[in-house]
């Protein structure tokens, strides 16, 4: 039963985090960065994502290693429905 | 102890309870087993009535016995009754249900209540879909292809599709009851590589039930919601695309099949080692194999869209991965074929079906890599060279798998044996009703015939009748073992704890079982398969 | 057979908790930990088909996207992004709490979360009327003339931007029957935290409940620049 207790002031740090993600995410979307607001809008949601995952959702703490392969899955066959699908949709017009 | 069987009945899972409530709210696997085996052959004859009556219009050139509209309507309903409630279902719901707890040599399944509601969303599925044909049925192809579905048909289409997502969660439900009973529920020594076959091929079906058929429940969603609110996501008139739709179908509904063959395989993996008296040949390369189908499956969707306008290199690469999925399938059939080499071999009634499902499958399974091929695709594409293709793996390998595996493990469900000499005439009859309705089906596709027609050019006739002959000889397959299983509950012979010699775990305990499997939990110490060591039992001999 | 297996004793029977099947607590709450997580993957292949479609039409209909995006309120969207993720503080800390056996805190810290759930759902049910107002949502009365008009240096084609609104609605609808349905669990949840059910001993609901809402809160965290930042920069 061991299981593992975080500390009150962890989840608080990782909340400030992401508050403030949050902000700079809606801010840097008014800077013209070209192609780039796209990638650092979804860079910034992934690293909020994966805060939340380690943390509040304790995959980092976890002696299993199931769970990770759970997630890690997940996220793979989620890229193969969309990497497959849009490997159609890129080159359609090439031939 | 079989006397006294005969004068007091062992308490077992079948009398621990009586009345209709002990049966509706039971969380007891074993008996929520047989609640889907009622209930997929209701619904198996439901889809075979659909059929008989596809056949019948096809028996002649003109299309005189039902009308255009109405033959739409059926092979729609044949298609979708027979997929996504029958063979879908058929394994892993009845045998995964009874079987998956017990080769573990666990009380239960992880969650029995979940495992209870799975049973209850397939039935409100089905009501469902009952009702939506009793109120004129829908005609989009099982695949409710857009626009045509979202547009154009007038059809009970939202019925349909809501009958298919709720029937959805019942699958996923049961994938992932099955997944976490194989993790978390093993017996003390029940590795992972001293695991039945079945169970590997059953968590491999689970792995897809889990990550594909989401996929489709919310593409049928926004296909009934495009219908509700006209939201013109797959409607090209308004710049929606109707492939994507295709793209989202497949990438469930190719996996689908593997959920349909991959329980097949596990059921033939346990029952040609246990008449060959072999351990069976390449234990690993036969499990890995399995998980090896349920991955590769996830990567080879759009093969059934070469020519609905998909990029040429998509189509390109899509061709050269569907080739990866024979792979593991040789694998199997050579394993299996070798495990038999040299082996003491019996030719009863699961063996039949075994043997039955290595030829048929084979077929089916190198016709594919025909289909796989872009230039050969074209030319038979929407042929009957595909139906007769998918039916060589659905009905030839899965409903042949199911048959098998239903007369091997009816001794230990019921705990009675159906009558043998019946069960071998009626596995040929299957047989030979099945080449003969699906083979001419072959050679009809090669010359052009396409498929979901209700009349063809008078040349095609006699391959049609040949089918058509050949589906009434096969309705009289599927009748017979109806008959005597249903005898054999009553006057069949007690069957014994094991009456085949066989091994795993569900025929270490008593036949039917008790409501919590074993007596104490069991602890592995053997690999499985090991039949050098397991003696025959007497009466199996003195029949040899 | 006087000695049936109904009547096989389980050692640590005395824990109301245990079901019968499990052979110890550990057992258990492994396994319902792992139902939950597999259910949460398919709930990332569930969502995944929206995704699909969405990648897919903005990658064709990119200016319809960016101005369809343009129309939505940022402010709104940021506040609710903030509301989640405080909602997912309350639930970590929840989840502590139940660890600990603090049961006033677990139930305050669920009530908070509660609360933040349905703010969030009133902020979007605010967005959605906004969206209302303006003849933006996809069916007869589906009217983007005012976008054309503010964006004439881009050309939208009004059944494409259709195609962003269905999936805008689409995705946060989705996402917030999500939220409904974590509603009603909390609910419950609460309400057998103030009875004393969970404690140091038992707390899986409160684990997997508090998987399912972090969860959903992902899932906004993605659609809000999917949705609300595709292109905000200044035009020229």
């Amino acid at each position: 039963m061991s299981a593992h207790v975080i500390s009150t002031k962890l989840y608080v740090t990782i909340w400030i985090a992401l508050m403030c993600l949050t902000v700079i995410t809606a801010g840097v979307a008014f800077i013209d960065l070209g192609p780039f607001n796209t990638i650092v809008a979804l860079s910034i949601a992934t690293f909020k994502a994966v805060l939340v995952v380690l943390i509040f959702m304790h995959v980092k703490y976890t002696s299993e290693r199931l769970t990770k392969t759970v997630v890690i899955s997940a996220i793979f066959f989620l890229f193969l429905l969309l990497g497959l699908s849009m490997a159609d949709y890129t080159t359609r017009l090439l031939g | 102890m079989a006397t006294a069987a005969v004068t007091t009945e062992r308490e077992n899972y079948l009398n621990a309870e009586y009345g209709i409530k002990s049966w509706l709210l039971t969380t007891d696997h074993k008996r929520i087993a047989l609640l889907y085996l009622i209930s997929i052959t209701f619904f198996f004859f439901v889809g075979g009535f659909f059929a008989l009556l596809i056949r019948l219009e096809l028996l002649t050139p003109a299309g005189d016995l039902v009308l255009a509209d109405t033959y739409n309507k059926l092979f729609t309903m044949h298609g979708q009754v027979m997929v996504f409630f029958f063979l879908i279902p058929s394994i892993p719901a009845t045998l995964g249900n009874f079987l998956v707890p017990m080769m573990v040599g666990a009380k239960d399944l992880a969650f029995p209540r979940i495992n209870l509601l799975s049973w209850y969303l397939y039935i409100a599925g089905g009501l469902l879909m009952l009702l939506c044909i009793l109120t004129g049925g829908v005609d989009t192809g099982w695949t409710f292809y857009t626009p045509f579905s979202t547009g154009f048909s007038n059809t009970n289409v939202t019925e349909a599709g809501l009958a298919i997502f709720i029937n959805g969660f019942s699958s996923i439900l049961t994938g992932l009851n099955f997944v976490v009973t194989i993790h978390r529920m093993r017996a003390p020594g029940m590795t992972w590589s001293r695991m039945p076959l079945f169970l590997w091929s059953t968590y491999a079906t689970s792995i897809i039930f889990l990550l594909g058929t989401p996929v489709i429940a919310i593409t049928l969603l926004l296909v009934v919601m495009e219908r509700a609110f006209g939201l013109g996501i797959f409607d090209p008139t308004r710049g929606g695309d109707p492939v994507l739709f295709q793209h989202l179908f497949w990438f469930y509904s190719h996996p689908a099949v593997y959920i349909m063959i991959l329980p097949a395989m596990g059921v033939v993996s346990e029952i040609i080692p246990c008449f060959s008296r072999k351990r069976v040949f390449g234990y690993k390369a036969v499990a890995m194999s399995s998980i090896a189908i349920a991955v590769f499956g996830f990567l080879v969707w759009a093969h059934h869209m070469f020519v609905a306008g998909i990029s040429l290199y998509a189509a390109l690469v899509f061709s050269i991965l569907s080739y990866l999925v024979a792979l593991p399938s040789a694998v199997k059939v050579f394993n299996w074929t070798a495990t038999m080499y040299k082996g003491s071999i019996s030719f009863s009634t699961p063996m039949l079906y075994a043997l039955g499902f290595i030829g048929l499958f084979t077929i089916g399974g190198l016709t594919g890599l025909f289909l796989a091929c872009l230039g050969i695709d074209v030319h038979v594409h929407d042929t009957y060279f595909v139906i007769a293709h998918f039916h060589y793996i659905m009905v030839g390998g899965a409903l042949m798998g199911y048959l098998g595996g239903l007369h091997f493990w009816w001794p230990k469900i019921t705990g009675r044996m159906y009558p043998e000499a019946w069960g071998r005439l009626s596995a040929m009859i299957v047989f030979i009703g099945f080449n003969l309705t699906f083979f001419p089906q072959f050679i009809l596709g090669y010359l052009g015939m396409p498929r979901r027609y209700w009349q063809y050019p008078p040349e095609f006739q006699v391959l049609n009748v040949f089918s058509t002959a050949g589906a009434s000889i096969l309705a009289v397959g599927y009748l017979l073992p109806m008959v005597y299983l249903l005898w054999s509950l009553r006057y069949g012979k007690l069957a014994g704890d094991n009456p085949w010699g066989a091994s795993g775990l569900e025929w270490t305990t008593q036949s039917p079982p008790t409501t919590f499997n074993f007596d104490e939990t069991p602890e592995v110490t053997w690999e499985a398969y090991d039949y050098e060591h397991i003696p025959l039992p007497m009466e199996v001999t003195l029949e040899r | 057979m006087s000695d049936s297996p109904l009547l096989v004793e389980h050692p640590e029977h005395d824990n109301p908790a245990l079901l019968h099947h499990f052979a110890t607590p550990e057992q258990q709450r492994n396994t319902a930990s792992l139902g939950m997580w597999l259910f949460l993957a398919t709930e990332v292949m569930f969502f995944g088909g929206m995704f699909c479609a969405y990648l897919v039409y903005r990658y064709w209909y990119y200016n319809e996207f960016a101005a369809g995006s343009r129309s939505l309120d940022i402010w709104l969207g940021t506040i609710n992004t903030v509301v989640l993720i405080c909602s997912s503080l309350t639930v970590a800390l929840g989840v502590k709490a139940a660890q600990l056996g603090k049961r006033k805190q677990l139930v305050g810290l669920l009530l908070a979360t509660l609360v933040f759930g349905v703010a969030f759902l009133g902020i979007k049910g605010i967005e959605w009327y906004q969206k209302y107002e303006e003849h933006h949502i996809p069916g007869h009365s589906f009217d983007v003339s005012d976008i054309i008009q503010n964006y004439p240096q881009i050309h939208i084609d009004p059944s494409h931007s259709q195609i962003y609104f269905s999936l805008y609605f689409a995705m946060t609808g989705l996402h917030a029957l999500h939220m409904i349905v974590g509603i009603g669990i909390f609910a419950f949840l609460t309400y057998y935290s103030w009875k004393g059910k969970y404690g140091p001993e038992y707390y899986t609901p409160i684990e997997n409940g508090g998987l399912y809402w972090h969860f959903v809160d992902i899932i906004w965290i993605y659609l809000f620049p999917l949705l609300y930042l595709i292109d905000r920069k200044p035009l020229r």
